[in-house]
């Protein structure tokens, strides 16, 4: 499907607003009598609080209050789960333990809220820190997962006698009758490690309770304005309509600011009623990287069964997965990595275990991936084992696996983080991979290039694997679409943007259906007086959700449009044309009204409407799918390594991507480099380091390492296969995490290609030259 | 509240007359008490590069410099170069290669890009990434950044 605007490169509407200045992030809110919140947090990740006294705080001019859990009374309470417990899967036990907004008597992890003090500024608020005495007594922290797992372990929540957050099982097929059936069992223990979101704009909040309307409006850089909505209003006792949040431009998202019910939403709010004054909070980075929400952390112990002619007859995956001090966000990761783990390939038989555990560490939630990373990682490494145990190509294996489009629709028998089993709606897994073999020239590189680099000396070594990406589930999105009097459209949504471009892809698909221009269609998003229902942006569902109900309620509108335009021409509807902002008589192009002035004609003053006429061009739509549309790719990686640095130099890097209909290839494109990016520097640069008591050693850009322009390649070369979802008129499927999926296990696959004949089994997903370097010294014997 | 300093500063050629504490950063300072917002705040510790700015002509980061520093110096903003109705070159360039996302690092690319191009008209791919280097970008990969400074390039030298 094209139109005019569908599926073309159209260059985005917001951006002269971000490239001048002109775009209001969070930050960038003033409001009269505004004051400034800062969060006093815990050095310790486990202590008991004996006492915190802020009494000197006070007498610090500039100081208004300062709160501590007590101080909250009743109010305190441990936040909402925000993402129902999985009792959709037979057998499954999940223990809730929800984040406290602020810490009270006991500190699970370092970073947590101790006291809030408000004050005329920032800098007077954090200067208050320093008039507070906290009195704790520190105990040991829980840190490695499966040392929690054990009963031995020291309990972060003490009441529930154990570690245990959650135990899902699930089983398609029987994995031991598979194993008995095998003539090769490879089995391993690997690591998913650690990362940041990192958005460039942190988190930030600001609140203004208006006594006299009786009203709370908040800006929030969040992902998820209706659940915080929803969570404001029930804490405070208001109705939903009382509380009205808007999101402003947000600096990049990956995750975290999905997460809600933290010290800053629940408390400010209260606060701000108290006080009755506005109050701002913008998180800086040291909180950001202690304090707000990260992901991955997930030990694998896999086992895989095959023939020896390379047919995978099952799959076993026992995990460890890191929900760190509390599991608000529920299961969505883990369940992702389940569903994800045998998303590519035929796996008949498949076992998989999430042990999800509680630690001294700030919560998890997703991060671009989410939890689909970990299980294509775990897959695509067991295959490589696996290769090295039959002597086969890693490449061969693969192809003899991949599912083939005629197994669409494909029912996995393995329930997902939506709560329902997983169906892959549509693919051509084998034509993605295909194309990106040609694309790198593997035979070539196998037979010519690699062999001559080798005689030079040189370490060349490529990794190629598939991946898939489920998107766009459930529950809905929506949409009000309103042509306004003055022929401008406007389209309101609940979702919130943090840079996909959803200003630009949504107008696109009204201004094909209304034949307007792309920039007279104006796209709200995230303020909940526009528009107030809808679930949030995570899992790559905005343009799929969104753009389907928008697509929807263009229908709606343009056949409004037609009726109208038809009585005001006095013509039959099939009559009637829409010429580019106005509607007019076929074949009479003369006799036209301007959509604006129709707009004004749908909404009469006086008079009498038929009944079952709605006044105005305006519609509402919603969409929710039976089960999300999965996207899929290949990804092939060549390395030079530096023998004696074990530095990479990425020579190639190609990656084939198939998400259905295109809205818009240029914003398609960066989606997939972003994520690349993120990917790179998951495989090399990134990694959350927990020591042994629970402390964060690399909460700063000087220590937690973000790939820069030179780390990148210089080309990342695309290809693009088009298979539609069968799910959605539109054909769309998501893509936002796609990119980021691939990266680590093609970089640990190019580096045991490159010291092939060092035989490396690398464990792990973070390989820096450092821990390269460790390997090559214990396969040396060193 | 320690004593207050005087500081005279130009900004993008308006003259601001302030009287701040000695420990008031550039960045907050422009942000807060000038109400120049598109100056972002990204890392506080000199990394990210989102609150580039110039200060006499130089790219440098507003969130390492101290307001009172900035006395009887010259500093030129994002809001320096292009409106929303007229953008600078390397603006249209970054919008028309689609080299910016959520939009929060891009003033400090910007502002990083601007002497860099009037030193080195005519870069290389190469002394482009090392240029940027200092900028930390979380949602493009870089790629596209890189190809708006060479359309920017080639078209401003074309002009010149």
């Amino acid at each position: 499907m094209t139109g005019k605007y569908f599926g073309k490169p159209v260059k985005r509407l917001e951006d002269k607003f971000l490239l001048t200045g002109n775009a209001k992030f969070i930050d960038d809110i003033q409001l009269p009598g505004m004051l400034h919140a800062a969060f006093l947090r815990s050095d310790y990740a486990h202590a008991k609080i004996i006492k915190i006294d802020y009494s000197e705080a006070l007498k610090r001019p500039g100081v208004v209050a300062v709160y501590t859990a007590e101080d909250f009374g009743d109010f305190w309470k441990p936040g909402p789960l925000q993402v129902p417990p999985p009792t959709a899967i037979p057998g499954s036990k999940f223990n809730a333990r929800t984040l406290v907004p602020i810490a009270k008597d006991k500190i699970r992890f370092s970073g947590e809220p101790l006291a809030v003090v408000i004050a005329e500024s920032r800098y007077i608020a954090e200067d208050a820190f320093d008039d507070i005495i906290v009195d704790v007594e520190p105990l040991p922290a829980v840190v490695d997962l499966e040392k929690a797992w054990e009963d031995t372990s020291v309990l972060v929540h003490d009441d529930l006698g154990t570690n245990l957050a959650a135990l899902v099982t699930q089983e398609s097929g029987s994995y031991e009758e598979a194993k008995k059936q095998a003539d090769v069992v490879v089995s391993k223990r690997m690591l998913i490690e650690h990362v940041a979101a990192a958005a460039m704009e942190n988190r930030g909040f600001v609140v203004n309770w208006d006594e006299r309307n009786q009203e709370l409006t908040v800006w929030a850089g969040t992902q998820s304005p209706l659940t915080i909505r929803g969570s404001i209003s029930r804490a405070l006792g208001l109705a939903e309509s009382q509380v009205h949040v808007i999101t402003p431009y947000i600096g990049g998202g990956f995750g975290p600011k999905v997460m809600s019910s933290q010290a800053d939403d629940v408390l400010l709010p209260w606060i701000s009623k108290q006080l009755k004054r506005p109050i701002k909070w913008i998180e800086d980075r040291r909180e950001n990287f202690l304090a707000t929400t990260s992901e991955r952390d997930q030990v694998h112990h896999c086992e895989i069964a095959l023939k020896k002619d390379g047919t995978i007859l099952g799959f076993k995956d026992v995990f460890y997965h890191n929900t760190g001090a509390y599991d608000s966000y529920g299961m969505t990761v883990p369940l992702n990595t389940q569903t994800h783990t045998v998303s590519n390939y035929r796996v008949p038989n498949f076992y998989t275990q999430i042990r999800m555990v509680f630690t001294n560490q700030m919560v998890v939630t997703p991060v671009r991936g989410a939890g689909r990373s970990e299980g294509i990682h775990a897959m695509e490494r067991m295959i490589d084992f696996a290769a090295h145990e039959l002597g086969m190509d890693p490449v061969e294996l693969r192809l003899k696996n991949l599912l083939k489009p005629e197994e669409f629709p494909l029912k996995t028998g393995i329930i997902g983080q939506d709560f329902v089993e997983g169906v892959l709606d549509s693919g051509d897994y084998l034509g993605n991979m295909k194309m990106c073999l040609d694309m790198v020239e593997y035979d070539k590189f196998r037979k010519e290039i690699q062999p001559k680099a080798r005689k030079e000396g040189k370490r060349l070594g490529i990794g190629v694997v598939a991946f898939t990406e489920g998107t766009a589930v459930g529950p809905y999105e929506g949409v009000k679409l309103t042509v306004s009097t003055n022929g401008k459209v406007t389209l309101a949504t609940g979702y919130s943007s943090q840079g996909q471009g959803h200003f630009t892809v949504f107008a696109q698909i009204v201004a094909d259906a209304l034949n307007v221009k792309v920039e007279d269609v104006k796209v709200i998003t995230g303020d909940t007086l526009h528009f107030a229902w809808g679930a949030g942006t995570f899992a790559s569902r905005g343009a799929t959700l969104v753009g389907t109900a928008t697509h929807l309620a263009s229908q709606k509108v343009r056949a409004k449009i037609f009726a109208t335009a038809s009585k005001a021409l006095g013509v039959p509807e099939d009559q009637v044309d829409l010429c580019e902002g106005s509607v007019c008589v076929i074949g009479k192009p003369e006799s036209s009204i301007p959509l604006g002035t129709l707009a004004s004609m749908a909404n009469p003053m006086r008079g009498v409407v038929e009944p079952g006429v709605e006044p105005g061009l305006e519609a509402t739509a919603y969409y929710g799918p039976p089960h999300g549309a999965t996207g899929s790719g290949a990804c092939a990686v060549i390395l030079d390594i530096d023998p004696d640095t074990c530095k990479p130099t990425i020579e190639r890097f190609v990656l084939v991507h198939d998400c259905g209909t295109v809205i818009n290839p240029l914003l398609l494109e960066g989606q997939l480099q972003g994520g690349v990016s993120m990917g790179i520097g998951n495989a090399f640069y990134e990694k959350m380091v927990y020591d042994e008591n629970g402390q964060m050693v690399t909460a700063s850009f000087m220590d937690y390492l973000m790939p820069l322009a030179s780390d990148m390649p210089k080309k990342i070369e695309m290809g693009h296969l088009h298979t539609p979802s069968p799910l959605n008129p539109l054909g769309i499927k998501g893509v936002g995490e796609a990119g980021a999926l691939p990266p680590p296990p093609a970089f640990a696959q190019a580096f045991e290609d490159a010291f092939y004949d060092k035989k490396l089994e690398l464990l792990e997903s973070n390989l820096s030259p450092s821990v390269i370097f460790s390997y090559l010294k214990k396969a040396e014997g060193e | 509240m320690s004593k207050l300093f005087p500081v005279t500063v130009t900004v993008n050629g308006k003259v601001y007359e302030r009287q701040v504490e000695p420990r008031l950063l550039l960045s907050d300072f422009l942000r807060h008490d000038l109400g120049l917002l598109g100056t972002h705040v990204g890392c506080e510790h000199g990394i990210c590069g989102a609150c580039t700015i110039l200060f006499d002509g130089e790219a440098v980061r507003s969130c390492l410099i101290f307001a009172v520093q900035a006395n009887g110096h010259e500093i030129n903003t994002v809001e320096s170069l292009g409106t929303p109705e007229n953008l600078h070159p390397l603006q249209q360039s970054f919008t028309d290669k689609h080299a910016l996302q959520c939009g929060f690092c891009t003033p400090g690319f910007l502002m990083t890009l601007v002497p860099f191009l009037e030193e080195n008209p005519k870069p290389t791919e190469d002394e482009i990434r090392e240029a940027i280097d200092g900028n930390i970008c979380r949602c493009t990969g870089y790629e596209k950044i890189v190809e708006a400074v060479q359309d920017a390039a080639e078209k401003m030298t074309q002009k010149k």
